[in-house]
């Protein structure tokens, strides 16, 4: 099952790479694709039923794509504002946030997420715990620090993942 | 009028990229500085991406322009996660006007492993 | 078009800058990683401004030669073994 998922997630990768339909090129594409689903077939998806779940991919593209990007923005503009002040607004430290996310790629994308926003950098994550660098720390608390950063991804990344 | 969209996303993008290395002069410790240099610079490379994905149309450049954005979003902030994480327990220091460290605390209390 | 990629090749120079300067090793490396995704941006601007498209193969393979050199670094940086 999670090696035939594997087996056409490669060959459309392929596909898009050469961008073209000769059939030896095909071929080509459709070995090597055998050969990655040979070795990594064992480490892919741990519940390859989640990939045949439409909502999951409609809470991803239409809901938290728009809603990720505007984040980044948003980050953008606060790092230029604290960069470009001639005082440097900043009071950094690292706090400690947890998840209740389960699923490995789950808490990838989250900590990858938690990057890319306003002032927040993920340093380490230790089971549920994730340690925040935070360049102005709101909250020195477990609880309102985790109700500041990771809420507002948790409410999409549980519908998507979980 | 693709042609000028593609353009102003490209200049978006070099701002950022622009704003994301004055941060990594000027900001003053590891962690702020890799704050700061990872959302910009990789924003800035997002918009670059999309602007000429925008300006060739979707054709055979375009659509690896966005394959690299994907690559990205993994790799670059993974990437920085590990260097923040490899500076910290090699002993670096954060700033001597940070508020706090709650990793510090919890790996001197052996809360955690290694 | 050309006026962008002179503006990122000097940020790369910005981030040498900082190898040179950084005083401790941390910062050293950051910066290098930072150069990497902006040598990313540049091959893609070169791509379309000398219409060559192998240019964009380049800075794809480029984004996974960066990162796996931040990550063999960042492992070295934390004095560990290569094999967790």
């Amino acid at each position: 099952m999670r090696r035939v998922i594997l087996f056409i997630d490669s060959f459309i990768l392929w596909l898009l790479l050469t961008w073209t339909l000769n059939y030896q090129s095909l071929l080509v594409g459709a070995g090597f694709s055998l050969l990655v689903t040979v070795i990594f077939g064992k480490r892919f998806s741990q519940r390859p039923i989640k990939w045949f779940e439409p909502q999951r991919y409609f809470w991803l593209i239409v809901l938290y794509m728009p809603f990720f990007a505007w984040q980044c923005l948003k980050a953008n503009v606060d790092v230029a504002y604290r960069v470009l002040h001639p005082k440097m607004p900043i009071e950094p430290g690292i706090v400690r946030v947890r998840t209740v996310l389960k699923s490995k790629i789950g808490r990838t994308v989250l900590a990858n997420s938690i990057t890319m926003t306003p002032g927040t950098l993920s340093v380490d994550i230790r089971d549920e715990y994730l340690y925040i660098h935070w360049i102005k720390v709101y909250a020195q608390d477990e609880e309102n620090a985790t109700r500041i950063i990771v809420k507002k991804f948790e409410r999409f990344l549980v519908r998507i993942f979980e | 009028m693709r042609e000028i969209i593609g353009i102003i996303l490209i200049g978006i993008g070099v701002a950022f990229d622009v704003f994301g290395c004055i941060g990594l002069i000027r900001l003053p410790d590891v962690y702020n500085r890799l704050q700061a240099a990872t959302k910009g610079v990789t924003v800035g490379t997002w918009g670059i991406l999309i602007g000429v994905c925008v300006l060739v149309g979707f054709n055979s450049l375009g659509v690896k322009a966005l394959l690299a954005v994907i690559l990205i979003f993994f790799t670059s902030a993974t990437a920085s996660h590990a260097l923040a994480r490899g500076a910290h327990k090699s002993g670096t220091k954060l700033w001597k006007r940070s508020v706090c460290d709650r990793y510090e605390e919890d790996r001197k209390n052996a809360k955690i492993k290694n | 078009m050309s006026v962008l990629i002179i503006i990122l090749l000097g940020l790369c120079f910005l981030c040498l800058l900082r190898v040179a300067l950084g005083p401790t090793l941390a910062d050293r490396m950051v910066a290098i990683d930072i150069m990497g995704i902006l040598v990313v941006g540049v091959c893609t601007l070169l791509a379309v401004k000398l219409e060559r498209e192998f240019l964009i193969d380049i800075s794809l393979a480029w984004v996974f030669l960066s990162f796996i050199g931040t990550i063999a670094l960042a492992k070295y940086l934390e004095g560990k073994k290569f094999d967790e």
